[in-house]
Protein backbone atom coordinates (compact mmCIF):
# COMPACT_ATOMS: atom_id res chain seq x y z
CA UNK A 1 0.00 0.00 0.00
CA UNK A 2 1.06 3.61 -0.56
CA UNK A 3 2.85 5.44 2.33
CA UNK A 4 0.06 7.86 3.64
CA UNK A 5 0.56 11.52 3.08
CA UNK A 6 -2.35 12.37 5.24
CA UNK A 7 -1.51 14.37 8.27
CA UNK A 8 -1.50 12.48 11.40
CA UNK A 9 -4.42 14.86 12.75
CA UNK A 10 -7.12 12.61 15.01
CA UNK A 11 -10.03 11.73 12.70
CA UNK A 12 -12.11 12.15 15.43
CA UNK A 13 -11.86 15.59 15.59
CA UNK A 14 -12.99 16.09 12.15
CA UNK A 15 -16.15 17.16 11.63
CA UNK A 16 -18.54 15.31 8.57
CA UNK A 17 -17.91 18.39 6.45
CA UNK A 18 -14.27 18.70 6.02
CA UNK A 19 -13.62 15.39 6.18
CA UNK A 20 -15.50 15.46 2.82
CA UNK A 21 -14.39 18.00 1.34
CA UNK A 22 -10.88 17.25 2.03
CA UNK A 23 -11.15 13.88 0.68
CA UNK A 24 -14.01 13.49 -2.55
CA UNK A 25 -11.55 14.63 -4.62
CA UNK A 26 -8.58 12.38 -4.70
CA UNK A 27 -11.15 9.13 -3.80
CA UNK A 28 -13.31 10.03 -7.05
CA UNK A 29 -10.13 9.65 -8.85
CA UNK A 30 -9.37 6.20 -7.25
CA UNK A 31 -13.07 5.10 -8.03
CA UNK A 32 -12.83 6.50 -11.19
CA UNK A 33 -9.78 4.75 -12.56
CA UNK A 34 -11.41 1.69 -11.37
CA UNK A 35 -15.00 2.08 -12.72
CA UNK A 36 -14.23 4.33 -15.49
CA UNK A 37 -17.36 5.89 -15.40
CA UNK A 38 -17.88 8.77 -13.59
CA UNK A 39 -21.35 8.49 -12.51
CA UNK A 40 -20.45 4.96 -11.36
CA UNK A 41 -17.63 6.40 -9.24
CA UNK A 42 -19.54 8.96 -7.44
CA UNK A 43 -22.11 6.42 -6.27
CA UNK A 44 -18.94 4.13 -4.76
CA UNK A 45 -17.19 7.70 -3.51
CA UNK A 46 -21.14 7.86 -1.67
CA UNK A 47 -21.26 4.94 -0.31
CA UNK A 48 -17.35 4.84 0.66
CA UNK A 49 -17.84 8.55 2.29
CA UNK A 50 -21.41 6.82 4.22
CA UNK A 51 -19.62 3.68 5.20
CA UNK A 52 -16.79 6.05 6.04
CA UNK A 53 -18.29 8.59 8.37
CA UNK A 54 -20.71 5.70 9.60
CA UNK A 55 -17.49 4.30 11.43
CA UNK A 56 -15.35 7.68 12.20
CA UNK A 57 -15.51 6.42 15.85
CA UNK A 58 -14.29 2.90 15.38
CA UNK A 59 -11.05 4.29 13.65
CA UNK A 60 -8.27 3.28 15.03
CA UNK A 61 -5.76 5.81 15.01
CA UNK A 62 -2.74 3.55 14.21
CA UNK A 63 -3.99 3.61 10.96
CA UNK A 64 -3.44 6.66 9.17
CA UNK A 65 -7.14 8.41 7.65
CA UNK A 66 -6.05 8.35 3.98
CA UNK A 67 -4.86 4.94 4.19
CA UNK A 68 -8.17 3.61 5.68
CA UNK A 69 -10.39 6.02 3.29
CA UNK A 70 -8.50 4.32 0.15
CA UNK A 71 -9.06 1.05 1.21
CA UNK A 72 -13.27 2.26 1.85
CA UNK A 73 -13.24 3.56 -1.67
CA UNK A 74 -11.79 0.67 -2.97
CA UNK A 75 -13.59 -1.76 -1.61
CA UNK A 76 -16.79 0.59 -2.64
CA UNK A 77 -15.86 0.48 -6.27
CA UNK A 78 -15.50 -3.18 -6.26
CA UNK A 79 -18.72 -3.99 -4.99
CA UNK A 80 -20.12 -1.57 -7.56
CA UNK A 81 -18.35 -3.15 -10.31
CA UNK A 82 -19.47 -6.31 -9.43
CA UNK A 83 -23.19 -5.33 -9.58
CA UNK A 84 -22.70 -3.99 -13.21
CA UNK A 85 -23.19 -5.21 -16.09
CA UNK A 86 -19.86 -5.98 -17.81
CA UNK A 87 -18.14 -4.07 -20.78
CA UNK A 88 -18.18 -5.39 -24.05
CA UNK A 89 -14.08 -6.91 -23.73
CA UNK A 90 -11.55 -8.33 -26.04
CA UNK A 91 -10.29 -11.60 -25.13
CA UNK A 92 -6.45 -10.91 -23.58
CA UNK A 93 -5.19 -13.41 -25.73
CA UNK A 94 -5.14 -11.29 -28.54
CA UNK A 95 -1.93 -9.16 -27.12
CA UNK A 96 0.00 -11.79 -25.63
CA UNK A 97 3.56 -12.78 -26.54
CA UNK A 98 3.63 -14.98 -29.47
CA UNK A 99 6.10 -17.97 -29.65
CA UNK A 100 6.85 -20.50 -32.74
CA UNK A 101 6.61 -24.21 -32.68
CA UNK A 102 10.18 -24.45 -31.04
CA UNK A 103 9.15 -21.91 -27.85
CA UNK A 104 10.99 -19.63 -29.41
CA UNK A 105 9.91 -15.59 -28.97
CA UNK A 106 8.54 -14.23 -32.11
CA UNK A 107 9.06 -9.85 -31.49
CA UNK A 108 10.31 -7.30 -34.06
CA UNK A 109 13.45 -5.86 -32.80
CA UNK A 110 13.63 -2.59 -30.67
CA UNK A 111 16.10 0.19 -31.65
CA UNK A 112 14.70 2.06 -28.62
CA UNK A 113 12.56 1.85 -25.35
CA UNK A 114 11.66 5.36 -24.61
CA UNK A 115 12.18 6.91 -21.32
CA UNK A 116 9.33 7.37 -19.18
CA UNK A 117 10.06 10.77 -18.99
CA UNK A 118 9.67 10.94 -23.12
CA UNK A 119 6.29 9.75 -22.81
CA UNK A 120 4.99 11.77 -19.86
CA UNK A 121 5.91 14.79 -21.24
CA UNK A 122 3.62 14.43 -24.48
CA UNK A 123 0.29 14.76 -23.45
CA UNK A 124 -1.13 12.49 -26.28
CA UNK A 125 1.15 9.45 -25.20
CA UNK A 126 -0.03 9.93 -21.62
CA UNK A 127 -4.05 9.90 -22.57
CA UNK A 128 -2.72 6.36 -25.15
CA UNK A 129 -1.73 4.78 -21.70
CA UNK A 130 -4.86 5.49 -19.77
CA UNK A 131 -7.03 4.80 -22.76
CA UNK A 132 -4.73 1.45 -22.94
CA UNK A 133 -5.31 0.41 -19.28
CA UNK A 134 -8.85 0.98 -19.83
CA UNK A 135 -9.13 -0.90 -22.84
CA UNK A 136 -8.37 -4.22 -20.72
CA UNK A 137 -10.54 -6.45 -19.98
CA UNK A 138 -11.87 -5.71 -16.26
CA UNK A 139 -10.34 -9.14 -14.67
CA UNK A 140 -7.08 -8.14 -15.78
CA UNK A 141 -7.11 -4.00 -15.49
CA UNK A 142 -8.18 -4.70 -11.99
CA UNK A 143 -5.30 -6.30 -11.00
CA UNK A 144 -3.18 -4.35 -12.78
CA UNK A 145 -4.31 -1.18 -11.22
CA UNK A 146 -4.67 -2.41 -7.76
CA UNK A 147 -0.78 -4.00 -7.99
CA UNK A 148 0.95 -1.59 -9.99
CA UNK A 149 -0.67 1.77 -9.72
CA UNK A 150 -2.29 1.50 -5.96
CA UNK A 151 0.69 -0.37 -4.78
CA UNK A 152 -1.01 -2.81 -3.21
CA UNK A 153 0.65 -6.40 -2.10
CA UNK A 154 -0.42 -9.96 -4.03
CA UNK A 155 -2.38 -11.19 -0.01
CA UNK A 156 -4.34 -7.60 -0.10
CA UNK A 157 -5.20 -7.87 -4.40
CA UNK A 158 -6.08 -11.92 -3.25
CA UNK A 159 -8.25 -10.85 -0.18
CA UNK A 160 -10.21 -8.68 -2.37
CA UNK A 161 -10.76 -10.27 -5.14
CA UNK A 162 -11.62 -14.09 -3.46
CA UNK A 163 -8.63 -15.62 -5.94
CA UNK A 164 -5.68 -17.54 -5.28
CA UNK A 165 -2.50 -15.59 -5.16
CA UNK A 166 -1.75 -17.75 -8.15
CA UNK A 167 -4.33 -16.37 -10.07
CA UNK A 168 -3.28 -13.03 -9.05
CA UNK A 169 -0.26 -13.00 -10.24
CA UNK A 170 -1.06 -15.20 -13.74
CA UNK A 171 -3.65 -12.04 -14.21
CA UNK A 172 -0.56 -9.32 -13.46
CA UNK A 173 1.22 -11.23 -15.64
CA UNK A 174 -1.26 -11.36 -18.57
CA UNK A 175 -2.45 -7.71 -17.75
CA UNK A 176 0.80 -6.34 -17.96
CA UNK A 177 2.34 -8.01 -21.30
CA UNK A 178 -1.00 -6.46 -23.04
CA UNK A 179 -0.44 -3.48 -21.65
CA UNK A 180 2.91 -3.58 -23.41
CA UNK A 181 1.74 -4.61 -26.28
CA UNK A 182 -1.01 -1.95 -26.55
CA UNK A 183 1.27 0.71 -25.57
CA UNK A 184 4.36 -0.86 -28.46
CA UNK A 185 3.81 2.42 -30.71
CA UNK A 186 4.10 4.78 -27.57
CA UNK A 187 7.14 2.69 -26.40
CA UNK A 188 9.23 2.72 -29.77
CA UNK A 189 8.31 6.41 -29.94
CA UNK A 190 5.89 6.25 -32.68
CA UNK A 191 2.50 7.59 -33.56
CA UNK A 192 -0.67 5.97 -32.80
CA UNK A 193 -3.59 6.30 -34.94
CA UNK B 1 17.54 -16.08 -48.62
CA UNK B 2 15.34 -12.97 -47.85
CA UNK B 3 15.71 -11.53 -44.75
CA UNK B 4 12.44 -12.76 -43.07
CA UNK B 5 13.16 -16.15 -43.81
CA UNK B 6 16.48 -15.90 -42.21
CA UNK B 7 15.26 -14.55 -39.22
CA UNK B 8 13.13 -17.87 -39.28
CA UNK B 9 16.09 -19.88 -39.69
CA UNK B 10 18.11 -18.47 -36.96
CA UNK B 11 15.03 -18.48 -34.80
CA UNK B 12 14.53 -22.39 -35.48
CA UNK B 13 18.45 -23.22 -34.59
CA UNK B 14 17.90 -21.05 -31.17
CA UNK B 15 14.80 -23.06 -30.39
CA UNK B 16 16.24 -26.40 -31.11
CA UNK B 17 19.81 -24.93 -29.19
CA UNK B 18 17.46 -24.24 -26.10
CA UNK B 19 15.69 -27.16 -25.88
CA UNK B 20 18.69 -29.51 -26.02
CA UNK B 21 21.29 -27.86 -24.10
CA UNK B 22 21.41 -28.84 -20.77
CA UNK B 23 20.37 -26.30 -18.25
CA UNK B 24 19.01 -24.30 -20.48
CA UNK B 25 15.29 -22.66 -20.72
CA UNK B 26 13.01 -21.48 -24.09
CA UNK B 27 11.79 -17.91 -24.43
CA UNK B 28 8.04 -19.37 -23.64
CA UNK B 29 9.64 -20.81 -20.07
CA UNK B 30 11.61 -17.60 -20.05
CA UNK B 31 8.22 -15.61 -20.11
CA UNK B 32 6.89 -17.19 -17.49
CA UNK B 33 9.71 -16.53 -15.45
CA UNK B 34 9.34 -12.71 -15.69
CA UNK B 35 7.01 -11.85 -13.26
CA UNK B 36 8.48 -14.07 -10.31
CA UNK B 37 12.34 -12.79 -11.33
CA UNK B 38 10.95 -9.17 -11.00
CA UNK B 39 9.74 -9.67 -7.80
CA UNK B 40 12.79 -11.52 -6.76
CA UNK B 41 11.21 -15.27 -6.08
CA UNK B 42 12.93 -17.15 -8.35
CA UNK B 43 15.32 -19.86 -6.79
CA UNK B 44 19.02 -18.90 -7.53
CA UNK B 45 18.74 -22.06 -10.08
CA UNK B 46 16.02 -20.43 -11.92
CA UNK B 47 17.77 -16.81 -12.05
CA UNK B 48 20.49 -18.65 -13.18
CA UNK B 49 19.02 -19.82 -16.00
CA UNK B 50 16.60 -17.19 -16.98
CA UNK B 51 19.98 -15.00 -16.83
CA UNK B 52 21.68 -17.61 -19.37
CA UNK B 53 18.63 -16.86 -21.62
CA UNK B 54 18.81 -13.18 -21.48
CA UNK B 55 22.29 -13.21 -22.25
CA UNK B 56 21.78 -15.60 -25.50
CA UNK B 57 18.39 -14.27 -26.48
CA UNK B 58 18.08 -10.92 -27.92
CA UNK B 59 14.80 -10.96 -28.46
CA UNK B 60 13.87 -11.99 -24.64
CA UNK B 61 15.97 -8.86 -23.74
CA UNK B 62 14.16 -6.25 -25.66
CA UNK B 63 10.96 -7.31 -24.59
CA UNK B 64 11.79 -7.42 -20.78
CA UNK B 65 13.27 -3.69 -21.75
CA UNK B 66 9.80 -3.10 -23.23
CA UNK B 67 8.01 -4.99 -20.36
CA UNK B 68 9.38 -3.56 -17.70
CA UNK B 69 9.15 -0.01 -19.09
CA UNK B 70 5.53 -0.59 -19.39
CA UNK B 71 5.40 -0.89 -16.08
CA UNK B 72 6.89 2.39 -15.03
CA UNK B 73 5.11 4.01 -17.63
CA UNK B 74 1.53 2.58 -16.41
CA UNK B 75 2.94 3.71 -12.82
CA UNK B 76 3.91 6.86 -13.57
CA UNK B 77 0.92 8.19 -16.37
CA UNK B 78 -1.68 7.92 -13.01
CA UNK B 79 0.61 9.98 -10.79
CA UNK B 80 1.38 12.83 -13.25
CA UNK B 81 0.09 15.87 -12.64
CA UNK B 82 -2.72 15.87 -15.40
CA UNK B 83 -4.63 12.94 -14.57
CA UNK B 84 -8.22 14.34 -15.00
CA UNK B 85 -8.83 15.33 -11.30
CA UNK B 86 -12.52 16.30 -10.88
CA UNK B 87 -12.27 19.21 -9.08
CA UNK B 88 -15.76 19.88 -10.39
CA UNK B 89 -16.67 17.25 -7.72
CA UNK B 90 -20.65 18.22 -8.07
CA UNK B 91 -21.67 19.91 -4.67
CA UNK B 92 -25.06 18.17 -4.78
CA UNK B 93 -22.92 14.75 -4.31
CA UNK B 94 -21.58 16.48 -1.02
CA UNK B 95 -24.39 17.67 0.06
CA UNK B 96 -26.26 14.48 -0.19
CA UNK B 97 -23.81 12.66 1.63
CA UNK B 98 -23.88 14.74 4.09
CA UNK B 99 -27.83 14.56 4.39
CA UNK B 100 -27.47 11.19 4.87
CA UNK B 101 -24.97 11.07 7.45
CA UNK B 102 -27.16 13.91 9.06
CA UNK B 103 -30.16 11.23 8.83
CA UNK B 104 -28.25 8.63 10.25
CA UNK B 105 -26.96 10.96 13.55
CA UNK B 106 -30.75 11.35 13.72
CA UNK B 107 -32.02 7.86 13.42
CA UNK B 108 -29.14 7.29 16.16
CA UNK B 109 -30.64 9.69 18.08
CA UNK B 110 -34.07 8.41 18.63
CA UNK B 111 -32.87 4.81 19.07
CA UNK B 112 -30.91 5.92 21.92
CA UNK B 113 -33.95 8.05 23.40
Amino acid sequence: MQPDQSSSQDPGKISAETLVRDNIGWMMVVAQRLLIDRSLAEDAVQDALISALKHLDDFEERAKLKTWLHRITVNAALMKLRKIKRRAEQSIDLYQPEFDQNECRIEAPWTQVKSVEDILENEQRRTQVRSAIAQLPDDYRIVLLLRDIEGYSTSEVTAWLDISAHNVKIRLHRARAALKKLIEPVLRGEVLS
Amino acid sequence: MTESTKIGTMRRLKGVMLKRVHGMITCREFDEFINAYLDDELTSKERTRFKMHLFMCRECRDYLAAFERTIEVGSAVFNSSDEPVPNDVPESLINTILKIREGDEHAGDKKEK
